[in-house]
């Protein structure tokens, strides 16, 4: 008995259906988590204007401006985060490092925002 | 004189269930000889008994066997109410929660190779669950996903098969040998 012969017999049309549902996802899933490509540039904004825009490449503390104080911006090893935010609730520092173009991290309260962008500009929610 | 003795009743059912705790123990036993590149990512053979009982006995004896061999194992690997224990726990609780659906599709159509992909994917995600929720609160461990869902597919697969195969010869012994 092949292998073949031996798959054929075991596997119900239903079991080939799963089999490939599942492969399908697995593949969607690892495209999706996979494919953010690493950001080389970030963007910050304070009061909707650009304040800054810095390569990655060199790790640096950035102090930003904002109606209710001065937010801190760390980067390092080509990531960046909001290190210290005036803001009561504290969304955008505890975001954490942000590593994959697209990503941002949104200070609100204090109109501060750090967005990365890779080579080419990605589609997102946020855009339109 | 002499000690009390407790004597406890067991049905002939609850010999079954040991028994086959005890074979899918032996499998959690082997399988963690086996070296793997990423913790987590392992076959889960014990599955494969919990599959053939889930078949032949039922819902209630699978779920049996395999809580049983989660508490076992963890006694055994002394990892008892350690995070492994706990990430045992889940993975089993989700993945019989998934069979408990799974086991009423249609025979016709799926056999205990969807039985096995379902529950592994379901076993991940429980752990997944546990890992994000309790010990590693991070987004991070995102990028591990695909690697455990590819490796709960291939193994959820390769289980089923080897499940699917011992019900087959189940009533007739060596069959291919025989002819």
């Amino acid at each position: 008995m092949s292998l073949y012969d031996s798959l054929r017999t075991t596997l119900k049309p239903g079991d080939w259906l799963t089999l490939l549902l599942g492969t399908f996802c697995v593949a969607l899933i690892t495209l999706r988590l996979w494919n953010g490509e690493l950001a080389d540039r970030a963007i910050i904004r304070s009061g909707g204007k650009v304040f800054r825009e810095v390569p990655l490449s060199r790790d640096q503390q950035i102090e930003v401006p904002g109606p209710l104080g001065t937010s801190i911006i760390t980067i390092e090893k080509r990531k960046a985060r909001i290190t210290s935010d005036p803001s009561p609730r504290q969304y955008c520092v505890r975001q954490g490092w942000l590593q994959q173009s697209g990503e941002i991290a949104i200070c609100l309260p204090n109109e501060v925002s750090v967005e990365l962008t890779g080579s080419t500009k990605k589609y997102d929610s946020l855009n339109y | 004189m002499t000690a009390s003795t407790i004597k406890l009743d067991t049905t002939a059912e609850d010999h079954h269930i040991a028994k086959m705790a005890a074979v899918a123990l032996g499998l959690t036993v082997l399988e963690n000889a086996i070296p793997s590149p990423l913790p987590g990512v392992k076959p889960g053979l014990a599955n494969i008994v919990t599959l053939i009982v889930l078949a032949r006995f039922g819902w209630r004896a699978a779920a049996w066997v395999s809580l049983l061999r989660v508490l076992a194992g963890s006694l055994l690997f002394g990892n008892f109410l350690a995070p492994g224990f706990f990430l045992s726990l889940s993975g089993a609780l989700c993945s019989l929660a998934v069979l408990a659906a799974s086991m009423h599709l249609p025979q016709r159509w799926f056999g205990p190779v969807t039985h096995s992909i379902l529950a592994a994917f379901a076993h991940i995600a429980g752990q997944m669950a546990v890992v994000y929720l309790w010990l590693i609160p991070h987004s991070g461990i995102a990028y591990l996903i695909p690697i455990f869902a590819t490796a709960a597919l291939v193994f959820g697969t390769v289980n089923g098969l080897v499940a699917a195969r011992f019900m087959d010869n189940g009533g007739k012994p060596e069959p291919e040998k025989q002819a």
